[in-house]
């Protein structure tokens, strides 16, 4: 009965392994949700930050993540669109195909601290653009776009190769077709792709250290005009993100509630990628359904 | 192993036996000459020249693998990116497989259905409505008049009338192909082409598709693939046997089923393969 | 002879129609998406390469000094005149901490993924993919900050000195590492067919035998996917492992002294220097390295799928 015995044995380790793991995931989530939750406050949201002071807010980051996220998304999510359905819908099977689907996976495996050096050498030297949100806006869209590309195109496979059918035979181009019937179905599963990748650029840091910068200026939340410099709208400001925050204040630690402000901060991070998340399920499911349903 | 049944009956069969509805003096929509279709390197259809009379039913028959779908879908360059097709394919005069035609505005006029029903994830109305909207038609009245008359000629407006609204992927089986056949005659077309239409359905909505198409035939020319022997013969005037990448045999349908002039003919219609 | 109906209907059918010009617009701007992020690739590559050279060919640096040296200090000329510009502790440095996180990520990750996809799928689908999926999501600074606030504290506590090097920076990407490895692990296991599963208990093997003999057998190019990704993402993983290695460029002599990365160089010494002057150069160079291995870790996973599907 040898082999029974180690069939025990090795399933009881599996068990072990297995719980280990969740153990510490969940350890991981509860130290940053129970380190960083009782900091949170509405003044901590809201309040610019202070540099050397306690007391300070991540008011100003929160906007420019949110801002960046918006200006990126803007920016890769009609290019993946169009990446994707060219790639799914006309590109032919051949070398030609294979080598675009090839620099599309270099560019995802890229380090974001390459794409991030890069949109630092590209957009804040050459194209002077400085630290700005736009800067860190096209670093955060090439970090995001061959993710979306990969993602759109996958909602493009799950419909069936008849509706195309359906579609050319009523003399439909096969743009018309991919634009009025594909796309349509397809979009519960290429909203929950967006709203997932939306969660990675919320949280990406490096690649913007470089280009929108680590710094965050006061914001006049009264002023809307994009082309004033305290405006919050204005593309060409340093705007340092919550993520960026993080990193920053604890590599230089002169604040004296670092570590409770990277709490929070982290905190914020992980609450906003779980709505992300949720949001992207619920959402999904629910477009899903109504598009089905009688 | 040789079958020696009846000799004599043998060396009197035909290798090949064509007769185009044209000898009968009917009017001529459709036809093709030297019709070939690779698929790469491979011919996945060596001859297809037949020709189809208007307002009738054809049927393209053979075993799996015969071309017959090849041959059907090439008709409305449906193989366009798929594969090669070379020869002509004769519409009212036309040659619809010369390089200037374009073939949008040709699928209006040679629609298709398919044999998995393909409903779009739309309502019923807009899956009707959905071409005509695209091509420019904008007036309600002349697009709920389309989607009445198109359900109705499909014989599915008394059972969705009051469900114009809701999402065409709830349909049952039958329903959905009928949706479809509806939608593809609303852009008005001249020929209908249908792949193997009943051949995900059950028995009772086979019938009733049957019975639609037999209806359709005043207002359309029907050229159906089929699997299904006794279909072919309950609804067609002209049957078309396929066999490896062949027609074989052409002919009125009752000559087709009660006297084929091929070997190969007679043993399909028989079932003694395929 | 042409009827005149022909003709008109020849006409209609040869009329470029409205279908087709869409089909030809909707073409254009799809391919020019596509070939713009071909462009993007293609510029990355190619300004980070050229920066990269700069080193080598304006500034004379040998080749192999660069990569073989192991004093980084590109302030200082040393005896010879020549810049100290040896990158030995940082490639040492990425490799160690990616090989070190690699080797303790993966059993604990294949294990939870045989756990997840063979001994009980039910907990596995319930709790473990959500989990898993969720925390691959998580930002690598908030990774970063519990290392700073909990690993580096810890291990100085066990093995004194500062708490920051190697060891830090392998639990901050193993913890980080296990959630993705894991994924693609039970991605890999699922696609493995139901009746090789069957077959093999249906010859009265346990099902430890049926999972080590052939589970894993059939999933191995799927699981050395898993791992290989797993090691990218840990070497080019800059924030995270910055935070608690230390950052010392100096050749790591234990696991628990300060020492740096090629990313966390970078990280810090790119907003300090001067562009165009040698000590940026130089770290254009270690982002080279950098790129340059991330495609090495590409082609290694593109060959082992390729292997997965010979067989």
């Amino acid at each position: 009965m040898n082999s029974k015995r180690q069939n025990k044995i090795a399933i009881g380790a599996l068990y072990g392994i297995a719980g280990l793991v969740v153990l510490i995931l969940l350890a991981l989530l509860g130290y940053i949700l129970a380190s960083g939750v009782p900091q949170l406050s509405w003044h901590f949201l809201t309040a610019p930050a202070k540099a050397f002071l306690k007391g300070g807010g991540v008011g100003v980051q929160l906007f420019n993540s949110f801002y960046l996220l918006i200006l990126a998304m803007a920016i890769s999510f009609p290019i993946a669109l169009g990446a994707a359905i060219y790639l799914y819908e006309y590109a032919r099977d051949n070398w030609v195909t294979t080598t675009i689907r090839t620099a599309i996976e270099i560019l995802s495996s890229l380090p974001s601290v390459v794409v991030g050096l890069f949109g630092f050498l590209f957009f804040v030297v050459k194209l002077r653009l400085g630290f700005s949100i736009l800067s860190g806006a096209f670093a955060l869209t090439f970090f995001n776009l061959p993710l979306l590309t990969r993602s759109i195109e996958d909602s493009l496979r799950t419909i069936n190769l008849e509706q195309r059918e359906g579609g050319l035979a009523l003399g439909l181009s096969r743009w018309e077709t991919v634009t009025r019937v594909i796309l349509p179905a397809a979009v519960p599963s290429i909203l929950t792709g967006v709203i997932l990748s939306a969660g990675r650029v919320f949280g990406e840091a490096a690649a913007l250290i470089y280009t929108a910068g680590q710094s965050a200026p006061a914001l006049n939340f009264a002023d809307w005009n994009p082309f004033n410099i305290s405006s919050p709208l204005n593309p060409m400001r340093p705007a340092e993100t919550l993520a960026v925050h993080i990193w920053k204040i604890n590599s230089e630690g002169i604040m004296p509630d670092a570590k409770a402000i990277s709490s929070g901060s982290s905190a914020v991070l992980i609450i906003a990628i779980l709505l992300f998340n949720f949001t992207a399920r619920y959402v999904g499911k629910r477009l899903y359904k109504r598009l089905t349903s009688a | 192993m040789f079958i020696n049944n009846d000799v004599t009956k043998a060396t009197t069969m035909q290798e090949r036996h064509v007769v185009q509805p044209h000898e009968a003096g009917h009017p001529i929509i459709l036809s093709t000459e030297d019709l070939h279709v690779f698929y790469g390197k491979k011919e996945a259809l060596f001859e297809g020249d037949l020709q189809f009379g208007s307002n009738q039913i054809t049927a393209l028959i053979g075993p799996s693998g015969s071309g017959k779908s090849t041959y059907l879908r090439s008709l409305n360059r449906m193989n366009d990116r798929i594969a090669t097709v070379t020869g002509k394919i004769m519409y009212r005069g036309v040659d619809i497989n010369q390089p200037g035609i374009d073939v949008y505005e040709m699928r209006r006029r040679v629609g298709m259905v398919f044999q998995r029903p393909n409903p779009f994830a739309k309502s019923i109305y807009d899956n009707i409505a959905f071409a005509l909207r695209l091509r420019g038609t904008t007036d309600k009245y002349a697009l709920d008049e389309v989607v009445e008359t198109s359900l109705k000629q499909a014989a599915l407006w008394d059972q969705v009338k009051d469900d114009l609204n809701k999402s065409a992927l709830a349909l049952s089986g039958g329903q959905a192909q009928r949706l479809c056949i509806a939608r593809a005659i609303a852009v008005k077309p001249d020929i209908l082409l249908l792949d193997e239409p009943a051949s995900a359905l059950d028995p009772v909505s086979t019938s009733q598709l049957e019975d639609t198409l037999l209806d359709l035939k005043q207002h359309y020319t029907i050229i159906i693939v089929t699997h299904n022997m006794q279909q072919a013969a309950r609804i067609s005037e002209y049957t078309a046997f396929f066999n490896q990448g062949r027609v074989l045999e052409y002919d009125t349908t009752s000559q087709i089923f009660t006297n084929p002039q091929v070997q190969v003919t007679s043993d399909y219609v028989s079932g003694n393969f395929g | 002879m042409k009827t005149k109906t022909t003709q008109q209907l020849e006409q209609q059918l040869k009329r470029h129609s409205k279908a087709a010009k869409l089909e030809i617009w909707g073409r254009t701007v799809s391919l020019t998406a596509l070939l713009l992020i071909v462009a993007v690739v293609v510029a990355i590559i190619g300004f980070v390469a050229s920066k990269g050279i700069a080193t080598f060919t304006s500034n004379h640096v040998n080749l192999w000094d660069f990569l073989t040296g192991k004093s980084w200090n590109p302030n200082i000329t040393d005896a010879n005149g020549k810049p100290e510009v040896g990158a030995l502790p940082m490639i040492v440095g990425s490799f160690l901490i990616t090989i070190l996180s690699a080797i303790v990520a993966t059993p604990f990750a294949i294990g939870t993924a045989v756990f997840m996809n063979e001994i009980s799928p039910n907990k596995g689908a319930k709790i473990l993919q959500p989990v898993t999926e969720l925390l691959v999501g998580i930002p690598s600074v908030v990774y970063g900050f519990i290392g700073l606030s909990v690993v580096v504290p810890t291990t100085r506590a066990i093995f004194g000195g500062s708490g920051f090097g190697i060891l830090s920076g392998t639990c901050v990407l193993f913890v980080m590492i296990l959630p993705t490895v894991t994924s693609m692990s039970a991605d890999a296991l699922k696609s493995v067919p139901r009746y090789y599963r069957e077959a093999s208990l249906a010859l009265g093997a346990t099902q430890w035998q049926t999972i080590y003999k052939v589970v894993l057998r059939a999933a191995t190019p799927g699981l050395m996917t898993a791992v290989v990704f797993g090691m990218a993402r840990a070497f080019g993983e800059a924030l995270a492992v910055q935070m608690v290695i230390g950052n010392a460029a100096l050749m790591p002599n234990s696991l628990v002294s300060p020492s740096s990365t090629l990313t966390s160089v970078l990280t810090t010494g790119i907003g300090n220097t001067v562009m165009g002057s040698l000590q940026n150069n130089a770290l254009w160079s270690l982002a080279l390295v950098l790129l340059l291995m991330s495609l090495v870790f590409n082609l290694i996973i593109r060959l082992i799928g390729r292997k997965g599907r010979l067989q």
